[in-house]
């Protein structure tokens, strides 16, 4: 199983916590999928609000917290956030994201490099949300980040890995290190080729929360999740462009 | 004393952060706390003195993908 920054996770599923009809749908998509990692957020919060509700349920999923700087523009906004994330869920986990625009949510590559690396050296353990670009990779990975999640897609699209070429590369560029597809999934499928092409885990929250059965949609995620892992495990077969039988040709009969 | 909590004018009397909590009504909530958009730690409350005009961010633990 994935490990991150010396901690193992149980799957290579790392679910989201947000958008469910009901904090019932859930905690049953946690239960059912086994899912290795919750992502969290922090937001404004009214005197009696019912953070602390969302806290118990999140608790009461005993797997690690990997809490989330979404929404944060700057390095600047993203580095407080951290460390008010830190205060509050108890962990040296970041999933930093800085955003690079409003309709794309694609990452700012250079304010994610700056933010990654004043994290990295106040402490944090920073999974930056990245694309698929190398050397922003090889950034990253100096600012001292021991994880890289490139996007599949563009957060909330549900279009897969838009370009496995790139993700290939990436994956090739890099062979030790832990890397998870973040944002952009929408099917098992989709998971599924994630780890068939040697990503160590997945995350994603709108394809399961937003399915019609959130817990079933979660449960078909993680049989795809494993599905892909024992079938890079397995080393698939080279594509060739030519038919060639699968069944004997010697012994077949002459019937002309 | 005039701050703006998450964006709302507010009149308070607490002196320090810790104080403006209580009296706001956080009570033991767990939150995290920025004021001037600058973090301040839970550890730190109670020695961090509020000033007329402060920006107080209080949040808390939500969902998130």
């Amino acid at each position: 199983m994935p490990v991150f920054y010396g901690t193992e996770i149980a799957s290579p599923l790392m679910l989201g916590t947000a958008q469910y009809p009901s904090p019932a749908d859930l905690s049953r998509a946690f239960q059912r999928s086994g899912a290795g990692v919750a992502t969290v957020s922090l937001r404004r919060e009214a005197a009696g609000g019912d953070g602390s509700g969302f806290w118990d349920i999140v608790r009461g999923l005993d797997i690690p917290l990997l809490p989330n700087t979404a929404g944060c523009h700057s390095a600047r906004e993203a580095v407080t956030t951290a460390h008010m994330a830190r205060d509050l869920f108890d962990t040296r986990w970041i999933k930093l994201e800085v955003i690079g625009h409003p309709d794309t949510l694609q990452p700012d590559p250079f304010g994610l490099v700056d933010a990654a690396r004043i994290l990295t050296d106040d402490g944090f353990q920073v999974f930056p949300y990245t694309t698929e670009d190398g050397i922003l990779a090889g950034r990253l990975l100096d600012a001292g980040c021991e994880v890289l999640m490139p996007w599949g897609a563009p957060i909330g699209t549900g279009l897969g890995l838009n370009n496995p070429y790139g993700l290939r590369t990436l994956r090739g560029q890099f062979p030790d290190v832990p890397m998870v597809i973040d944002a952009g999934l929408g099917l098992p499928s989709q998971a599924s080729q994630a780890m068939e092409m040697g990503f160590d885990a997945v995350l994603l929250n709108t394809a399961v929360a937003r399915a019609g059965d959130p817990p079933a949609m979660a449960e078909a995620f993680a049989h795809a999740l494993t599905a892909g892992r024992l079938a890079r495990a397995a080393d698939p077969m080279e594509p060739r462009d030519m038919a060639v039988p699968s069944t004997p040709v010697l012994g077949l009969a002459v019937l002309q | 004393m005039k701050i703006t909590v998450n964006g709302t004018p507010r009149d308070i009397a607490a002196p320090t952060l810790a104080a403006a909590l209580d009296e706001l009504g956080y009570g033991t909530d767990r939150v995290a706390t920025a004021v001037n958009e600058a973090f301040v730690p839970s550890s730190a409350r109670a020695g961090h003195a509020l000033a007329e005009g402060d920006r107080l961010e209080v949040l808390a633990p939500k969902q998130g993908g």
